[in-house]
């Protein structure tokens, strides 16, 4: 069996005494497509953010391409270059334009020149479809356009692995459908993805597997259409009803939890 | 028991009163003060001409370039005071916060003696490079840093921790995403209270008179000083004063206009 892009064993994550992450195994093969579900509060979130070590795990080991991440010994930032990670705030640097967005980091981090990053900058904002957006500020676009923006900065350092943080919770409704599209280009691609989402049919049609997590623990993990369409664990199927069909949860009582996530 | 009168008509009598009242002052003070006397001592027009073209070329210049050299290093500096004070190293942040605590606690004169005393008697032999012009520089951007480091403090927290997050994410170090991120999108932020230092410093620069200073180097107080004390008149007070105000105004009001700025970009 091949070598996983990412490999996750034996993750804990505590922030004081609050235990987020209870002991997580993952392991995601080259150009596979997770996508990670779950009520807020699971820790999906903070998971992700292990893997580029944003959060420092509390216990347990994470590798990435065969570099282990947790080693106190590895050049974080040299690792961080082979994982994009696009954020639920998208996070653009208001201070520069797109284009600057997409060639600061080529140019102070990776050392490249003027005229081949600024060549980058353009395939990768073609690749997201807003080349004529080039000279605007991340102010003047909208919150889709922002999150593209994001995708193709994180693009231009030549990333294998993408790490998308609920890429779309932050965007109006009809603003998500871009950069979902963005995203499945991506996957079909062949790049390898892990992204926490609540966009259900995505996660169906483009995840080639989901894992819903909740309590900080992995509760099932399988194929999407498995996961998503025929959950095997109650938990997992209270939880897709809930999203599924928001307005048909009941009022809060002392059993349930708190209102639907979103 | 209620007041036959509504609140409304209360409120106007009140302030009716009040507006008397302050127009009585002004009234009172502008009747009693001795004009005559005041215009002799203070608005000699041949006197305030005689003053020209000096008290630019020399005072005025002089009073801007001490400003500016003490800005300038105090906001190097200070900078500096900011990045220990957030730093992550412990005794970084004590020194960082000693120094603030310190020199924002004392009178900005007493550095001004200091360092005009203390810093021969400490390095003997050795001058501070830049003559009158190095010693204010030092005794004014000493002061301003700790100002300044306190405002840069608080733009750095202003910048969103997703900025330093992405740029860590995107294999910038903590270093350089600070030097290509954080801090020019923090500068944007202290532009307006780092001007209202400038303006603070303008003024502060008058301390040079006591650090002894040739005629050449005189800014506006000790030129307006030593003229008054020559003619035996204040005339030169007063239009030193109006030099001040020529920069101050101008510079409060592009203050309030990037405040205003600012404001609007939230």
């Amino acid at each position: 069996m091949p070598q996983p892009e990412i490999e996750i064993r034996g993750l804990h994550k505590s922030f004081g005494d609050n235990h987020v992450l209870r002991g997580i195994d993952l392991e995601v093969a080259r150009g596979d497509v997770v996508c990670v579900i779950g009520p807020s509060g699971s820790g999906k979130s903070t998971l992700l953010r292990c893997v580029n070590l944003l959060e420092e795990p509390s216990e347990g080991q994470v590798f990435v391409g065969g570099t282990e991440v947790t080693d106190i010994e590895v050049d974080i930032d040299a690792v961080r270059r082979r994982i994009g990670m696009v954020f639920q705030q998208f996070n653009l640097f208001p201070h520069v334009t797109v284009t600057e967005n997409l060639t600061l980091p080529q140019r102070r981090v990776l050392g490249r020149g003027k005229s081949e990053a600024a060549k980058v900058a353009r395939e990768n904002l073609e690749r997201v479809g807003l080349a004529d957006k080039a000279d605007a500020y991340p102010a003047q676009l909208s919150g889709g356009q922002q999150q593209r923006v994001a995708i193709a900065r994180a693009l231009s350092m030549g990333p294998e692995v993408m790490l998308f943080d609920e890429p779309t919770s932050a965007l109006d409704p009809e603003l998500v459908g871009d950069v979902l599209a963005v995203m499945r280009v991506l996957a079909s691609e062949g790049m390898t993805m892990m992204v926490v989402t609540h966009e259900m049919s995505f996660a169906r049609e483009v995840a080639d597997r989901v894992v819903f997590m909740d309590g900080g623990v992995i509760v099932e993990e399988g194929p999407a259409a498995q996961v998503v369409g025929d959950p095997r664990h109650p938990r997992t199927r209270h939880f897709l009803d809930r999203i599924l069909d928001p307005s048909a949860a009941e009022a809060p009582g002392p059993e349930a939890g708190g209102p639907a996530a979103g | 028991m209620t007041s036959r009168l509504s609140r409304r008509q209360r409120r106007r009598i009140s302030q009716g009163i009040q507006y008397a009242l302050f127009v009585a002052a002004l009234v009172l003070v502008g009747v009693l003060a001795d004009w005559d006397r005041l215009q002799n001592q203070f608005a000699q027009k041949d006197l305030a001409a005689e003053l020209f073209p000096d008290i630019i070329t020399t005072a005025l210049r002089n009073t801007v370039v001490y400003t500016l050299s003490g800005f300038v290093f105090g906001l190097v500096l200070g900078l500096l005071i900011a990045l220990m004070r957030l730093s992550s190293v412990a005794p970084y942040r004590w020194v960082a916060s000693v120094y603030i605590e310190f020199f924002r606690g004392l009178p900005a004169l007493l550095i001004f003696i200091f360092v005009g005393v203390a810093v021969p008697l400490a390095f003997p032999g050795t001058e501070i490079p830049g003559g009158t012009y190095g010693k204010v520089a030092l005794g004014l951007g000493l002061v301003a840093a700790a100002y300044m480091a306190e405002t840069i403090r608080a733009g750095i927290q202003a910048v969103p921790k997703g900025q330093m997050e992405a740029a860590r994410s995107l294999g910038f170090s903590h270093a350089r995403a600070m030097v290509s991120v954080i801090i020019p999108q923090a500068f944007r932020i202290v532009i307006p209270p780092l001007t209202n230092e400038l303006v603070l410093l303008f003024k502060d620069s008058s301390l040079v008179l006591f650090l002894g200073v040739t005629l050449e180097e005189r800014e506006l107080t000790k030129f307006g000083r030593d003229l008054a004390s020559q003619t035996a008149n204040s005339t030169p007070i007063l239009v030193a004063g109006l030099c001040y105000l020529i920069v101050t105004v101008p510079l409060s009001f592009v203050v309030r206009r990037l405040e205003a700025r600012a404001d609007k970009a939230k």
